[in-house]
């Protein structure tokens, strides 16, 4: 490979978008050539610092409350006068408005406070160790086939596996686990480079409502579903989460437990 | 979710709010985050979420499936541009001028970087001082994290002018970072 190549390749292989061979190919350039690898450098530096959380702007409070059901279903929050077409956001302010209040209350997605803190905690702990070390996965493999079985005989429930690979969330392995004094099963999953560990074990009582909790720059959802309870957890970006415990939960998804 | 074929139309909007507001409310940090670098003050960024999502609530039902993040990042960019335009003195005279900005790369030392890079501050304000073209391919990138494909998608271009675009972008971050105070930059258009 010559310099002029590598000038470009470079950033495709910092962003991890090439194939093996090409792949192959930057890293042996990089090992034979100091310029190359210099800039490369730089680059990851400078990738690494547009990483910082602050630059990431996410929607504020107003914003957010316009387009989520508040919780009893009556209030739009105004957003700040608009500076240019006036007459157009009158008539789609009513429009959004009137869907806001179309939407049931019980369809809530609002973060929850207060209650089962402990499990996020533990949850989070459980998570940052398994990206220590060896310990993130007993059992590797992408096939929920091979994935379900390991399981059995080591936990007195059968987890539900499954691979979410077509919806942008690969399963790589599972692992045993524990939250709260209870054995659980482990599946991990990635989505792009982040890990996510989704922990499951039979809920004793009732089902709890979905919650969504932010903490620490992870994001933990919880919900229970067909007599177990789900605890989510990744530093992926907080819609992506949401989708994969949707996706999770969709029925139409192949199971393995029927 | 709820789906009732034959609902009544209220019924039939109810089901379509719920999963609007599942589906593609989870992304409003996404479009934000967009259209704040886009538009680069709170005020438009909000502008031009809102709209993007009246826009997404008007074409949700000829959305069939597919990657919503995706499918809203698109919109939100349609819309920043749309609003743009019509504002007269905001014209998009920053064009990406591919011919008189060569690729050039002699990097500055690492070691100048290191130091700069930390700054968030710094970074900030050489993200906002790269042309709009070059701004939105990092920040999806970097920010966003998209794949090329996405990326793609979301722009309307061909992989390979994502890639190139990428490649100018980051020199041109890595020489504002750098050389910050000398010399006027002839991108310097707001
Ligand atoms: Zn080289």
């Amino acid at each position: 490979m010559m310099c002029d190549d590598a000038g470009l390749l470079l950033h495709a292989y910092l962003d991890d978008e090439l194939d093996a061979a090409d792949s192959a190919a930057m890293a042996r350039h990089l090992s034979e050539c100091s310029a190359c690898k210099a800039r490369y450098e730089t680059y990851a530096i400078m990738q690494k610092a547009l990483s910082e959380p602050t630059l990431y702007r996410r929607a504020p409070d107003a914003l957010r409350a316009q387009w989520t059901t508040p919780p009893a279903a009556s209030t739009v929050v105004p957003l700040p006068a608009r500076r240019r077409a006036p007459v157009a956001w009158a008539a789609a302010a009513g429009f959004a408005a009137a869907v806001l209040l179309s939407v049931p209350a019980w369809l809530h997605w609002m973060p929850t406070r207060g209650t089962g803190d402990a499990i996020v905690a533990q949850a989070i702990s459980g998570h940052v160790r398994s990206l220590q070390g060896e310990h993130l996965m007993d059992v590797v493999s992408t096939d929920q086939h091979t994935v379900k079985p390991w399981f059995e005989g080591k936990l007195d429930f059968s987890p539900r596996v499954k691979d979410l690979a077509g919806e942008g969330f690969p399963l790589v392995g599972g692992r045993l686990d524990a939250l709260e004094g209870h054995s659980v099963a482990a599946l991990v999953y990635k989505r792009r480079l982040h890990v996510i560990n989704l922990f499951q074990w039979p809920a004793e009582g009732g089902s709890v409502p979905q919650a969504t909790t932010q903490e620490h720059g992870y994001t933990v959802i919880r919900w229970t579903g067909d007599g177990m309870h789900y605890v989510v957890i990744s530093d992926v970006n907080e819609a992506d989460l949401k989708q994969f415990a949707l996706a999770f939960q969709n029925e139409a998804n192949p199971l393995m437990s029927r | 979710m709820p789906t009732e074929p034959n609902a009544s139309p209220r019924g039939t909007d109810a089901a379509r709010s719920v999963r609007f507001e599942a589906q593609v409310v989870p992304y409003l940090d996404a479009a934000h985050n967009l259209a704040h670098w886009l538009a680069r003050n709170p005020a438009d960024a909000q502008d031009v979420v809102q709209e993007a999502m009246l826009r997404a609530l008007r074409y949700f039902d000829s959305f069939h499936g597919g990657d919503v993040r995706v499918w809203l990042l698109a919109i939100v960019r349609n819309t920043f541009y749309t609003l743009r335009s019509r504002a007269p003195h905001d014209a998009l005279h920053d064009e990406l001028d591919d011919v008189k900005h060569p690729l050039v790369d002699d990097g500055p030392s690492p070691e100048t970087l290191t130091l700069l890079a930390v700054d968030v501050g710094a970074l900030q304000a050489a993200l906002e001082k790269l042309p709009p073209p070059l701004r939105e391919v990092l920040v999806l990138r970097e920010l966003e994290e998209c794949s090329y494909k996405e990326i793609a998608a979301i722009t309307e271009q061909k992989i390979g002018t994502v890639m190139s675009r990428l490649a100018r972008a980051r020199e041109r971050l890595r020489d504002e970072l750098t050389c910050r105070p000398k010399e006027v930059r002839r991108h310097d258009v707001r």
